[in-house]
């Protein structure tokens, strides 16, 4: 896999534990994968190769089945993600005022794209759809926070306070 | 007794203005007046006007501050809880409003409104199972176990004729008279569906947040009309507030019995779990949602069979959005002809718009069913913003339409809005004003269904990709007469044969713009003019000779050096070199660059 010579796995002993304890108490339950997978993704920060496989081993799925999952959904990362994540709402309401705007002035400011991060690990930046705070649109997210009514200008103030 | 009670909204809109610093500065500021046993500040859900938010709701009175601010909270403790007196500059104040009206409910927003799925919203605490019950919740569950027989209770849900509220519009009665059948004898299960998709809708959400238990009481009352003793949730994981309500909700209604092994004694078990959604729009869509649920990827099952005979882990399920659970209970309690009192022939009830885009009042709003797009926009939304020209209302998201102002006096129902190329949808309702091109909309939301196509059924993967392709090329100015009629083509081809409602209805973004504006198509095809100004490859941005003072200012701003001009003589701008971002336009201190 081409993202592994990228980012290292440097995934510990400890988190290797918690998982494989998350999957011997949830895996008799109907369903069980995706909460399996969305907690592991809580544990490492994404789901490189080598998380995928410890979560194919002990949950008796194939490979090819959560290699399937991870890339259906939008919120698995196969990559890691940067300290401070970014996105940009490009719902409707927030598109009809001007996101789109503050999503390419974020990517030329960046240097990256959509789904990438910045060499240095510090940022990461995506697109998402409506959060739901469409009374405050244009809206973009860091690390959780939800900055309403942005503008371009409001751009460098705002990543001011993830340096 | 309290004498005071101070209600703060605590929606994701009103949290993001710093509500949760409002809440703890107003417990900090009533502890140091010693009013403790005299004032309660309960953290509430959504109020619905999010764009004046946070807001803060003083009872008895319901006296309601807009934009309130930490340090606003010393004054509103001294002045409005200790002597008495309203704090009149931070009022909310609507422009046609009578100067002397301080109570919520009296503003223009609130008084055409009908509350029913959103009743508790703002009022109650909601991670406060008490406060529910102090609502008469959980009484109509009780009523259902205890005087009525589940057929009953799928004969009041069919009077009620009330429809789902997700999108469709199916009658909700007739689901549940489908999965109704073997009782006791196979396993079923009642879902709902908290995966609002629809950019720009978050009524789901505020329900979510505001009221959690009501949706736990409809669906296990569902699940006693159906036979069924689980119940699942998936909700977006992109809601965290209402992801922990629910929770809350939950346990808290297991500790008292309401949820789990024999219900009110009377043998009824039900119980409920939760399941986030990972990011993908497509499970919206119910049989999509039930692989989702199952652990796989989510892509929809061709029907039949319906999930009523082979839903969740190939058992009969039913399936409702959260919108529909939440008028549930009111309906049991009040009863069939009084629902069915309200709205029109054929749609009844109330339905929750998402107000957004270029509306005064963003936020959330509930009217009875037939209630006019102009009231809406006009008088509950409060006008468009800089005195702008409506040019279009959208509803149903990515699978509706835009409403132009021809349409502004038509009643809104599930059946005039499909007569009128759109739909009800979940919910949103965003306005768009003179500034937004009706074909970068269409090519918006066809961005977002090629993006979100599950990829399972041909002409939705590639048919969606082409008809982007050929909006792209009308929005570059290369697009021909033809490529108009075979957008129209595809998109007639992709409603007949997408396997799942999200293909069957991707082209009518496309088909409504093409049927009320086309107009604007004709300007990018023929002139090569985008008349919104929007589409950056038709745009030009020009000096006005008689404006420009030769500061330089617009020279030094270019980050493309394609302006050109000597200090104090006219500059001029090369369009070859232009990239168009408007930058210029926004420094010149003269007004003197303008776009056509």
């Amino acid at each position: 896999m081409e993202n592994k010579a990228k980012f290292p796995f440097n995934g510990t002993k400890e988190q290797e534990k918690e998982l494989r304890q998350v999957i011997a108490e949830m895996k008799d339950e109907k369903g069980a994968l995706m909460p399996i997978m969305q907690k592991a993704q809580e544990i490492y920060g994404y789901l490189p190769y080598e998380v995928q496989k410890i979560i194919s081993d002990d949950m008796q799925v194939p490979m090819e089945k959560i290699y399937g999952v991870a890339t259906f959904y939008s919120m698995f990362n196969l990559e890691p993600k940067g300290r401070n994540q970014i996105s940009v709402c490009l719902g409707t309401a927030c598109y009809v005022k001007g996101s789109g705007l503050i999503y390419e002035k974020l990517k030329q400011k960046l240097g990256i794209d959509s789904g990438q991060c910045t060499e240095d690990g510090k940022y990461s930046l995506d697109a998402c759809r409506c959060v739901g705070a469409c009374g405050l649109a244009p809206v973009m997210i860091v690390n959780g926070d939800v900055y309403g009514k942005v503008t371009v200008d409001d751009i460098d103030g705002i990543l001011e306070r993830y340096e | 007794m309290y004498r005071a009670h101070v209600l703060v909204c605590g929606g994701t809109g009103c949290n993001s203005g710093g509500s949760k610093k409002i809440i703890s500065k107003l417990r900090e500021e009533i502890e140091k007046n010693d009013l403790n046993d005299e004032v309660c500040v309960v953290e509430t859900g959504c109020h619905g006007l999010c764009a004046q938010g946070p807001i803060v709701v003083v009872y008895p009175d319901a006296v309601s501050y807009a934009k309130v601010t930490v340090d606003d909270v010393p004054e509103i403790v001294e002045e409005h809880l200790l002597k008495g007196r309203v704090v009149e500059r931070l009022v909310y104040k609507e422009e046609s409003m009578d100067s002397r009206i301080t109570s919520l409910n009296d503003t223009a927003f609130y008084r055409k409104q009908k509350r029913i799925a959103l009743r508790n919203c703002g009022v109650i605490d909601p991670e406060s199972i008490d406060e529910y019950i102090g609502t008469d919740g959980y009484e109509a569950l009780g009523k259902v176990l205890t005087e009525m027989t589940p057929d009953e209770v799928i004969q009041v849900i069919l009077d009620s004729g009330l429809r789902g509220r997700g999108g469709a519009g199916f009658p909700t009665g007739l689901k549940w008279k489908f999965a109704s059948g073997n009782r006791g004898n196979v396993q079923k299960y009642v879902c709902c569906n908290a995966d609002e998709g629809d950019p720009g809708a978050f009524m789901d959400r505020s329900v979510l947040e505001g009221d959690p238990h009501v949706v736990l009481e409809a669906m296990a009352i569902a699940g006693y009309a159906i036979g069924a003793n689980q119940g699942y949730i998936y909700v977006r994981a992109e809601y965290p507030i209402a992801v922990d309500r629910l929770r809350t909700a939950i346990k808290q209604a297991r500790e008292y019995g309401l949820l789990g092994k024999d219900i009110f004694g009377t043998g009824f078990d039900f119980d409920i779990d939760l399941r986030l959604g990972a990011g993908a729009f497509v499970c919206g869509e119910e049989t999509a949602l039930m692989t989702s649920i199952e652990g796989n990827r989510g892509e929809p099952r061709p029907r039949p069979p319906f999930p009523a005979v082979k839903g969740l882990f190939q058992s009969p399920t039913i399936l409702n959005n959260v919108e529909t659970y939440a008028n549930i209970p009111r309906i049991i309690l009040n009863g069939p002809e009084w629902f069915a009192s309200m709205g029109t022939e054929k749609s009844k009830g109330t339905k929750v718009f998402a107000l957004g885009g270029k509306i005064n009042n963003t936020g959330l709003v509930e009217i009875p069913m037939g209630t006019t797009l102009r009231t809406i926009v006009e008088e509950i939304g409060g006008g468009i913003p800089e005195g702008k020209k409506f040019k279009a209302a959208q509803t149903g998201g990515p699978s509706g339409g835009c409403i132009p102002a021809e349409h502004f006096d038509i009643p809104i129902d599930y059946d005039n809005l499909i007569s009128i190329g759109s739909m009800m949808g979940s919910g949103g309702l965003i306005v768009m004003d003179e500034d937004n091109c009706m074909v970068d909309i269409a090519k918006f939301f066809l961005e977002f269904t090629v993006d979100e196509s599950c990829g399972k059924c041909t002409p939705c993967r590639v048919g969606t990709k082409r008809m982007y392709e050929i909006l792209d090329k009308i929005t570059k100015g290369q697009g021909t007469m033809e490529d108009l009629g075979k957008l129209e083509e595809l998109a007639y081809y992709i409603k007949d044969n997408a396997l799942c409602g999200l293909g069957q209805t991707a082209p009518n973004p496309v088909l409504s713009t093409l049927r009320y504006f086309k107009d604007e198509y004709i300007a990018h095809v023929k002139d090569k003019r985008c008349p919104a100004g929007v589409c950056k490859d038709l745009l030009q941005y020009i000096i006005d000779p008689d404006k420009c003072r030769g500061c330089t200012m617009c020279a030094r701003t270019c980050p493309a050096n394609a302006i050109s001009g000597k200090v104090k003589e006219v500059h001029t701008i090369d369009p070859d070199k232009c990239i168009k971002c408007g930058a210029c336009m926004s420094s010149c201190g003269f007004g003197a660059i303008y776009k056509k």
